[in-house]
């Protein structure tokens, strides 16, 4: 995470597409993203945001082209992609964190289990994440006693837990309450400056300007236009672009 | 009322028989039903398959029938023998073939616990890196089974009744077949009738208290 490597990148998409039926869902995507990068992936809704976060682990199978992660193309299935998925963070919208385990054992559950990190050691790290995201003194309750905008900083928390070399979050804060977007988009600034490579699904244009390295703007499967923040909206050059933004933003 | 004074022993010696064949039957229907539903979600096709075939012949097949292939069948044909005792060998057949078919209900009352655990949580079991077998164990079936403790238990007592065909599979000893047999001598007689209908309902009516109390305490809030 740390050797500067922008020369190398951490993701590879090379001509990659999707159909979900008869609907072509991502078509020809390509897109490289830095180690350390921060990209913001935004546009309307159906465009294939999701699908393309959700490729990078593999939740989605894509139907054509490759995608390469850290200089390996994605394995297919078993214990090659599970290792993969261990590498790579991810944070859902509605959290899924494990409703039957408490807080800490949602956070300790993939070292101990998957990276086979002992229990005492794995329980130690888990309360400096929790601490770092300010959950710690929630360690020992259960998912459902904590709010939308804790239990998506807990989710954090587990992905971090992996140390993972990427985390890919989609649209973390699209399911919480106003008043708990903020608390979320926080730690993820946080991680942003920390040198944390993250692909970011969302709508949130203030966490865009802040944090953002570059975004992509998607539409109907594609990617229209990709530009560093401040360009893209404050000069975007295409007419979806444009029209999204003009939507979004008076509101 | 002498009648059932006169055989209670009997019928408890019989009862006893019934018990022990519960116990055998849910230890062993709770495994293997957890093999089989973890057969009919694998992300393998001849488990899948192998798993369903299995289910939908032995549950949609009479017991008394699989009790009888069981010790017509497996024992006498194909030489299955637990015991050269005779009555310690038809036990451990019906004791068998009662958690064959058991089974078959707890993989389906399983998988209908499993359709209640939201994908999100497979997913997110998955995106740490877990494989299937490990997300199966850790995250899906212990949810699962939280949610389908109260149908566990109608199966449970659904077994515990079942086991008064044991006759079918060549056990005459429990109590169905020693109320048969007091029956024989001194005709029907409803006070022995109901001593043994107590006698279930003491077990069975605890256990769905138990089990009803045990899914709200066990339930999982989302």
């Amino acid at each position: 995470m740390t050797e500067n490597g922008d020369a190398t990148p951490l993701v590879q998409l090379e001509n990659v597409n999707k159909h979900f039926g008869s609907l072509h869902v991502l078509k020809d995507i390509n897109l490289t993203v830095s180690r350390g990068e921060v990209l913001v992936v935004i546009g309307p809704s159906g465009g294939g945001k999701s699908t393309l976060c959700r490729a990078i682990n593999r939740l989605e199978t894509i139907d054509g082209g490759r995608i390469v992660f850290d200089g390996n193309v994605l394995p297919a299935e078993g214990k090659g992609l599970a290792k993969l998925r261990s590498e790579v963070g991810m944070v859902f919208q509605s959290f899924n964190l494990f409703a039957h385990k408490t807080i800490r054992e949602n956070v300790t559950l993939g070292p101990v289990k998957v990276r086979g990190i002992a229990k005492d050691a794995a329980d130690k790290r888990a309360m400096e994440l929790l601490e770092r995201v300010g959950i710690a003194a929630q360690a020992d309750k259960y998912p459902a006693q904590l709010s939308g905008g804790q239990q998506q900083r807990v989710a954090i928390a587990r992905a971090l837990a992996m140390d993972p070399k990427m985390i890919l979050f989609d649209e973390p804060t699209s399911a919480l309450d106003p008043e708990m977007v903020q608390e979320v988009l926080d730690v993820m600034i946080g991680l942003a400056r920390d040198g944390m490579t993250m692909m970011v699904v969302t709508h949130e244009m203030g966490f865009a300007r802040r944090a953002a390295n570059r975004v992509v703007f998607m539409a109907d499967g594609q990617i229209v236009e990709e530009n560093t923040p401040d360009e893209f909206f404050t000069n975007a050059q295409t007419d979806r672009a444009r029209d999204f933004l003009s939507k979004i933003l008076t509101h | 009322m002498e009648d059932l004074i006169r055989y209670a022993p009997d019928l408890a010696l019989g009862f006893l028989e019934n018990i022990k064949l519960s116990i055998v039957g849910a230890i062993t229907s709770l495994i293997l039903g957890t093999i089989l539903v973890a057969m009919r979600v694998s992300p393998t096709p001849v488990l899948r398959v192998a798993g369903t075939f299995y289910v939908n012949v032995v549950r949609n097949t009479p017991l008394t029938l699989v009790l009888a292939f069981s010790a017509l069948g497996l024992s006498d044909q194909l030489g299955l023998v637990f015991s050269s005792e005779p009555r310690t060998n038809s036990f451990w057949i019906v004791a068998m073939g009662l958690s064959a078919y058991t089974a078959a209900f707890v993989c389906e009352a399983l998988r209908a616990g499993i359709n209640t655990v939201p994908l999100g949580q497979a997913e997110a079991a998955r995106a740490i890196g877990l494989t299937f077998t490990q997300s199966l164990r850790m995250i899906i079936l212990p949810q699962a089974f939280r949610a389908v403790v109260a149908p566990l238990g109608s199966v449970m007592i659904a077994m515990i009744k079942n086991t008064t065909v044991a006759v079918a599979g060549g056990f005459a000893a429990d109590s169905a077949a020693n109320m048969k047999e007091a029956f024989d001598q001194v005709g029907a007689s409803i006070p022995i009738f109901l001593g043994i209908v107590v006698a279930f309902m003491a077990v069975t009516l605890p256990i769905g208290w138990f089990t009803g109390r045990l899914a709200r305490r066990l339930a999982v809030a989302r």
